[in-house]
């Protein structure tokens, strides 16, 4: 009050930090206890997220028990095993863009990796009840079984010919992402086969 | 805390029927709306709601005293994030596939307006006991009304109860599609809430017509 010159701003500065207080301390307090909790709970989700794709490799390669991961051309594949250790297949994890959000992919290929066996979705967030039916297994990618992975899928809207498959109605953004997501994935996983494929 | 207003037992009350959050107040509509296709889903989200507003009442009740009327919304929305983000992980822990299901849902429940206006009217204004009886009474409320929207649409659309088969029909061959869909919750919720107000509106009239019969010879006299 004496000196006025020197304490205009101060007391402004001051009083922010004096309304603020509660929530900087607050924000200290919570930030802390989410570490705590990320720290303790963050092993246990990366176990379920593993977990979650191995499961779904028996559903891809028949027969399959059980996956080996291996890291190939920026691909992270699974080598479907049962339970003699006998290679059955492969299984490519992958993602690309789909209609709203990226879609995160597993494609089952047979030994030679020219056949699909199978596909499950593992994420995606396309429209509920159009889009979203990617995931159904008994619908869209049970249609996946069988197709050629020498040559491109593609995606039709009305019957499927050749190495086609039929589009969701009302979805064929998402149908066809699903497909070019695969094709990619399985060109980049072809260009460079690892030797049991070979044979 | 003799701060006036209702007292614990009558905001636990309240919180079930009388204020039912989302039948009387027409609150937290978009869970209400996005995971009532079924039983599992719904009491999941129900259980993670009542969970984050039993904390988030308790934390605003405690600093209470502290709070500043321009900042208040700001404390309370940093509290009931921080609560959601330990329910979500807690569910990508312990209940994975559900938390799959949910997905977006989950994160969501920090806009669910229950829970600031339960901050707000509750527990800014009154001590932790009440505040929290208030919390369980409208989280149950809640939960109440789930189950009824879940009821209606899981046994309608698909035939399960918590995904249990109830076998009056073949599962595979009937679907009542639209109900699990999205417009069969918009349908569901209007049908109920409509019932729910034609009720208690039908109860008000009773009660008055009784209250009228009674004041009636007193008049004529």
């Amino acid at each position: 009050m004496t000196d006025q010159t020197t304490n205009t701003k101060k007391p402004a500065k001051l009083s922010y930090l004096g309304q603020g207080w509660l929530v900087l301390v607050l924000a200290g307090g919570f930030g802390g206890l989410l570490a705590y909790v990320e720290s303790n709970l963050k092993p246990k989700i990366e176990q379920n997220k593993a977990d979650f794709t191995l499961t779904a490799i028996p559903e891809l390669v028949p027969g399959a028990t059980k996956g080996k991961p291996f890291v190939r051309n920026g691909l992270t594949v699974f080598e479907a095993l049962d339970d003699q250790d006998k290679l059955l297949g492969w299984v490519i994890s992958t993602a690309g863009d789909g209609f709203a959000d990226r879609i995160e992919l597993l494609i089952g290929l047979d030994v030679p990796a020219t056949t699909v066996t199978g596909i499950k979705v593992l994420s995606q967030k396309e429209t509920p009840g159009l889009g979203a039916k990617i995931e159904k297994p008994d619908t869209f990618s049970k249609q996946f079984i069988g197709k050629s992975a020498t040559s491109p899928i593609g995606v039709a809207k009305g019957k499927p010919a050749g190495n086609q498959v039929q589009a969701i109605t009302g979805a064929t953004v998402s149908s066809e992402a699903v497909a070019s997501i695969m094709n990619k994935a399985m060109a980049a996983f072809r260009a460079d086969l690892p030797a049991e494929a070979r044979q | 805390m003799s701060n006036g207003g209702p007292t614990a037992f009558e905001r636990f009350i309240n919180g079930i029927l009388p204020e039912n959050p989302v039948y009387r107040q027409v609150l937290g509509t978009c869970p209400t709306l996005a995971v009532t296709n079924g039983m599992r889903s719904g009491m999941t989200m129900a259980a993670a709601v009542l969970f984050v507003m039993i904390c988030s009442n308790i934390i605003v009740s405690l600093i209470r005293g502290l709070l500043r009327p321009h900042l208040r919304i700001l404390v309370f929305t940093l509290t009931i994030a921080t609560f959601v983000t330990v329910a979500d992980r807690v569910l990508a822990a312990y209940m994975y596939d559900m938390s799959r299901q949910l997905g977006p849902y989950i994160p969501l429940i920090i806009v669910n307006c229950i829970i600031i206006c339960r901050c707000e009217v509750c527990a800014s204004k009154q001590g932790v006991w009440r505040s929290a009886w208030d919390a369980i009474g409208q989280g149950l409320g809640f939960a109440l009304a789930l189950a009824s929207i879940c009821t209606v649409r899981e046994v309608l659309g698909n035939g399960t109860w918590f995904d249990i088969p109830l076998g009056w029909h073949n599962a595979d061959q009937y679907k009542w599609i639209v109900m699990i869909l999205p417009p069969g919750a918009f349908i569901t919720l209007g049908v109920l809430m409509g019932l729910v107000n034609w009720f208690g509106e039908s109860r008000a009239r009773k009660q008055a017509r009784a209250a009228q019969a009674q004041l009636e010879p007193v008049e004529a006299r």
